[in-house]
Formats: structure tokens, sequence, C-alpha cells
């Protein structure tokens, strides 16, 4: 036995650990019966079709007819820049302010591209920023603070 | 025949209010704008776009804002097929094959202007459909019980999953999955608030535009950055934008072709609008006496693909207009919105309130036209943000990814959840799972629980209801018969040849 699509193989485990995991979690609501469903009823029900189906496709990994498929290497780097630039953004937006919280965005996720140009940037960011005020804050009045709030106030 | 004129009448003041086409047409612009970007399907684009239409007073307004967005997200994903090779969504596969071969060889003017015509007359054709076909379904829904409303859910997940590409199981688990996620929050009957971990903000679920940023605009955005590939765009010649006459000439029976092909198949539950533009070109190459053109710039590739696409996309309207069930995620953002505004989408809509109905028929076809007058003379704007490096798009996508994010609810709590959603979409691509099916089932989970529920409790925990009453049974039957045929051998392979186009 050999393992034919890594990607199917890891595949079928995510699916049945959520389904596991739906499963388990599910157990401290109600079951109830057929005729007066509780709340844990379907979500075991779909739980346990998803371990089911993920075990299938776990197998079908090691079957012959399956393709040749190898696992792609990750992007940590792109990956990790890209969603600390998100975390940052809503971490810093209630207190620092839309146009901080932007510009902190924009810097941090351009660093993911390897064709980082900090001059290009820089002149992206100001456009972004002057946009950003005209259709977030003026035109839709969006509810969030422009600048620090410990400035504003 | 009367009353569907009289109907469109009514939809056409509706719409036709200067007012209403301003917002339709302000829906095309941004649609087209933020779909021309590359890496952005008409999904992420109207995800972005969705807060901007929850402050409107007039519901049918929004609507027909959204639509207009989605059309035009849809023509600038095929403009960014044409012009750089880069499909926004599966649908507009197919118009890369010869619409880049075309551009490549300074015809791109053409392949533009009549990927616009094929688009609106299929709009046209697709609009009367509609409009002739949604009474009497609607009329069908009306009879529908809770069995019944379970059972076409199923037949449509299920069809949902044979359309995709790729795997069966994977496709069927990523439904499933999604019903699952669907069951976060709330349980309208107990008020228990599930999976919540006692999060105040996941009680009311997650937010659905939530699930399409994260998976398909960040996923997106990290998978472009980690390939670093060079992109040729072809900007500087476009070359003239009329077609000649012989190429328009062989453009029309594919359009008409394409068109048939799209509103048939887009009526199917489960979104047929991808399977009727490859559909359609394989119909195309199959019937031309040149089949040797096709992939090096056959103009009859573009028409007929995406005249089908276009068509497809309208009459996947007629399910989530009728029954009031989503078939495809776009429709499931159309429903997030009309529930925004407190419609309960179903065939109740219809008598209930007849101008928001016609009106938003209507208005598809004037999205349409307004499509075509905006495109064209701008289709030179749209090629000078094609050339705007993607080192400096992507942070532009992310910034109205998180505003978009944010403005949901105004809380950041929203933004957070792009990420775990993020990091899924990008696990999703790296063991090819397409990601399409998960978000139609988040939509429907709670729905489908819903009905199961009332249906088992009419009959006492009596299973067999499903298969008793004929309009369940025969549903359940042809959801059965959609699995044991895609398994079958032969049938196997030929569902494999039909979506490989995009390989070669």
């Amino acid at each position: 036995m050999r393992v034919r699509n890594h990607r199917d193989l890891w595949a079928g485990v995510m699916f049945f650990v959520f389904g596991v995991l739906f499963m388990v979690l599910s157990q401290q609501y109600k079951m109830g019966t057929a005729g007066r469903m509780g709340p844990a009823y379907f979500p075991t029900m779909l739980g346990a079709l998803l371990a089911i189906l993920g075990l299938a496709i776990f197998i079908g990994a090691y079957a012959k007819v399956n393709r040749e498929m190898k696992l792609e290497s990750v992007g940590w780097r792109e990956l990790s820049l890209v969603l600390f630039s998100v975390a940052l953004f809503a971490l810093l937006l209630p207190l620092m302010g839309m146009v901080i919280a932007l510009v902190v965005l924009i810097g941090v996720s351009s660093l993911a591209s390897h064709e980082f140009s900090l001059k290009d940037t820089a002149g992206s960011t100001v456009v972004l920023i002057a946009l950003s005020y005209l259709v977030f804050a003026k035109g839709l009045e969006l509810q969030f603070p422009v600048w620090p709030t410990f400035l504003t106030h | 025949m009367e009353q569907l004129f009289s109907n469109l009448a009514l939809g056409l003041a509706t719409a036709a209010t200067p007012d209403n086409i301003f917002f339709c047409f302000v829906g095309v612009l941004l649609g087209t704008l933020i779909g021309v970007l590359p890496g952005i399907g008409p999904l992420a684009t109207i995800a972005m776009l969705l807060p901007a239409t929850y402050k409107m007073a007039d519901p049918t307004t929004a609507l027909i804002m959204l639509a207009g967005i989605y059309y035009g997200a849809q023509y600038g994903g095929s403009t960014t097929a044409i012009l750089v090779n880069l499909p926004g969504e599966i649908s507009s596969v197919v118009t890369t094959l010869d619409g880049y071969q075309m551009a490549r060889k300074g015809r791109a003017g053409p392949a533009l202007a009549i990927a616009a015509f094929g688009s609106f007359f299929a709009g046209t054709v697709a609009t009367f459909l509609i409009a002739a076909f949604a009474p009497p379904l609607s009329e069908l829904a009306f009879k529908f019980g809770p069995a019944e409303y379970f059972a076409l859910m199923v037949l449509g997940l299920v069809a949902a999953v044979v359309l995709a590409h790729g795997s069966i199981l994977k496709a069927l688990a990523m439904v499933v999955f999604g019903l699952l996620l669907g069951m976060i929050g709330t349980d309208v009957n107990s008020g228990v608030a599930r999976f919540s971990f006692d999060i105040p903000e996941l009680t009311d679920g997650i937010e659905l535009a939530v699930i399409a940023m994260g998976m398909f605009g960040f996923g997106e955005i990290i998978a472009n950055l980690e390939q670093r590939e060079h992109r040729e765009v072809f900007t500087s010649n476009v070359g003239r934008l009329m077609p000649s006459w012989s190429e328009f000439k062989q453009s029309v029976m594919p359009s008409i072709r394409g068109t048939a092909l799209g509103s048939l198949l887009g009526v199917l539950p489960g979104g047929g609008a991808v399977l009727s533009s490859f559909a359609s070109y394989a119909l195309e190459k199959k019937v031309s006496k040149t089949p040797e053109r096709f992939g090096h710039g056959a103009i009859e590739g573009v028409a007929g693909p995406e005249s089908a696409n276009n068509a497809g996309a309208q009459t996947s309207f007629i399910p989530m207009l009728t029954l009031g069930i989503p078939t495809t995620p776009v429709m499931a953002l159309m429903v997030a919105a009309m529930m925004i505004h407190n419609i309960q989408p179903g065939p109740q809509v219809m008598t209930s309130n007849p101008p928001l109905f016609w009106g938003l028929i209507t208005s598809m076809w004037i999205g349409n036209l307004l499509l075509v007058v905006l495109n064209l003379p701008l289709i030179g704007l749209w090629i000078k943000l094609l050339t705007v490096p993607y080192r400096i798009l992507y942070p532009a996508i992310l910034l109205f990814c998180v505003v978009g994010a944010y403005s949901l609810n105004n809380n950041v709590f929203d933004v957070y959840m792009t990420i775990p959603f993020a990091i899924l979409g990008y696990v999703f691509k790296k063991l090819d799972c397409e990601p399409a099916p998960l978000l139609l089932g988040f939509v429907l989970g709670k729905l489908m629980e819903e009905y199961l529920r009332r249906a088992m409790t009419i009959s006492r925990g009596d299973w067999s209801v499903f298969v008793t009453r004929p309009l369940s049974l025969t549903m359940l039957l042809m959801a059965l018969a959609l699995l044991v045929l895609v398994f079958l051998p032969a049938i196997a392979k030929k569902r494999e040849e039909a979506f490989s186009e995009e390989e070669s």
C-alpha cells in the first residue's frame, strides 16, 4: 500500500477531524428524537456524514486509479504577512482610527510581495487613504474613528 | 402573454425611475471596476460591496444595485480573462482559451466587444424567460411542503457537487462541512447558541460575506503572491474595438446556441453557469467546420461561452426568486441582502411585493444595456487598471475587504473572523478542495435543518415521509440518479474531459 494522492490523504484527515469535532461538540446539547429534533440532532448526523466522507477520501488516496499528487509547499511568508496585516488593522482601528490602521495594513501587507518597492507603496498608500477618507468616512459615513481617539477626545 | 407584458410594464415603471437607474448604473460601474481586478470573481466583489447596500432605504433599489454589481463583476471578469489570461472565476476560464489568443493577435478589441454583445443578447433573452417562467414556478412552489423543500435542497446540493470540477467525494465533504458551519449560532427552535464558545458575536452565526472574503478574497491573494509569476497584459495593442462584419456574422449562431444552453443549464440547482460555458465551448468546437482554430483565437469560442455564461447567470435567479432557494453562492448573497431588508425570499414575494419582483427582473435587462453602453467606451479605462502592477493592487483589494467586513456589523470581530477562513481557504486550495460547494452548504444549513424538523414533526418521526410524497420522492430519486451517474466509470471519464479544457 502506497499513498498516491497526498492531497486527498490530508483532505481526508481534515474532514474526518472536523466531522468528529462537530459530533463531539454537539453532545453538550439536547439530542431529542426524530419527531422532535433537539439542537444536537442534525449537527450530529452531519458530523458523522463528514467523518465517513473523510474516511472514504483518506482510503481513496491509496487507490490505484487515483492521480499521483504531491503536497505543495506553503508560502509561510506571504500567508503570515497578509493575515498579520489584517489582524493589525482590526486591532488598531478602534484605538488609532482608520488612517493609521490603513497605513499599517497597506505597509505590512505590501511586504508580502516579492516585488516590494517602498516608493510605490508610499504613493499608493497616500492615494488609498485619500480615497478611503472620501468614500468611507465622508461618503458612506461608516461608524469608525478616523483619527486616534485620544487626539479627538 | 398579456399578463407577461403588463408585468414587465410594472417592472419597467419601477426599475426605470431615475433613482433606480442611477444605482443600477453605479452597481454596474463598481462591479466592473472591481471585477476587472485580477483574481477577484463576482462572489468576492459582491461580498465586498454588499455592505454599501445595507443602508439604502428602498430594498428594490438595493437589490437592483446588487444585481448590477453582479453583471458588472462578471463582465469585468471576462475583460481580465481576455486581456491577462487570468479568469476571475471558473466560468470565465473558457473565455481565456480563445479570448487571450485573440488578444495576442491584436484582436482584443473585437473579442471584448463580442463578449459584450453576446452577453447583452443572452441577457435580453434570459430576462424574458425569467418573466415567463417565474409565475408558473411560484405556483408550483406553493404546493411544496417541508418534505419537498428538504428534498429540493438535497437535489440542489447534489447537483452543485456534480457540476463542480474535481473529486466528487471532496465536493460532497465540502457541502457537508458548509452545512455544519451553517449550524453555528442560535438554534431557532430551542434558543440554544450552538458552537458559539460563549462568544457573543458568534450567537448570530458567521457572516456569509466574511467567509466569502476570507476564502475567495484573501486566500486568492496569498496564492497569487506565492506564484511570483510575471503576467503579460495586452494593453498597447488592443486593436480597433468593433468586430468586422465577418467576425460579427461568425458570432451570431454561437451566441444564440450559447444563450439557449446557458438559459437551460442556469435554472438547474447547483448553478449551471459554470457548466454552461464549458458546454457551449465544447458544442461550438463540435459544430465548427474548422475545429482546429479553437484555442488559437476563434471568435466563436468567445461568443458562445460568454453568452452561455451570462444567460446562465441570469436564469439562476429563477430558483432564488420563485422557491426562495439560492442555487449558487452569488444567489446566497442576494438572499442575505433581501433578509437584511426584511424580505423573506420565496414564492410569496411575487404576490406580496410585485413592484420589487418585476422591478428586479426588468432591471436585469436595464443592467445589461448599461453594461454595453458603459463598457465599450470605457474599455480603455479598464485596460489602464490592468496595467497597475499586482504589488499595488492587492493591498487595495485587502483594504476594501477589511473595511467591508468591518461595516457588516460595525464591529472588528468580523475582520478577525476573516483570518481563520483565509487560512481554511488556503488549506483547501493546497488540498484541491473547491470552496464554492461549501458556501452553498453554509447558506442552506439552517434552512435544511428547519425543513427537516418540520417534515419530521408532521410525520411524527417517520422518515418514510420523504419517499411517500411523490414530489419529494421524485427529487430524491433525481439526486440519487445524479450521484450514481457520476460514479459510473464511463460518465466519470466524460466529466473529466469536459472540465479538462482548462488545463489544456
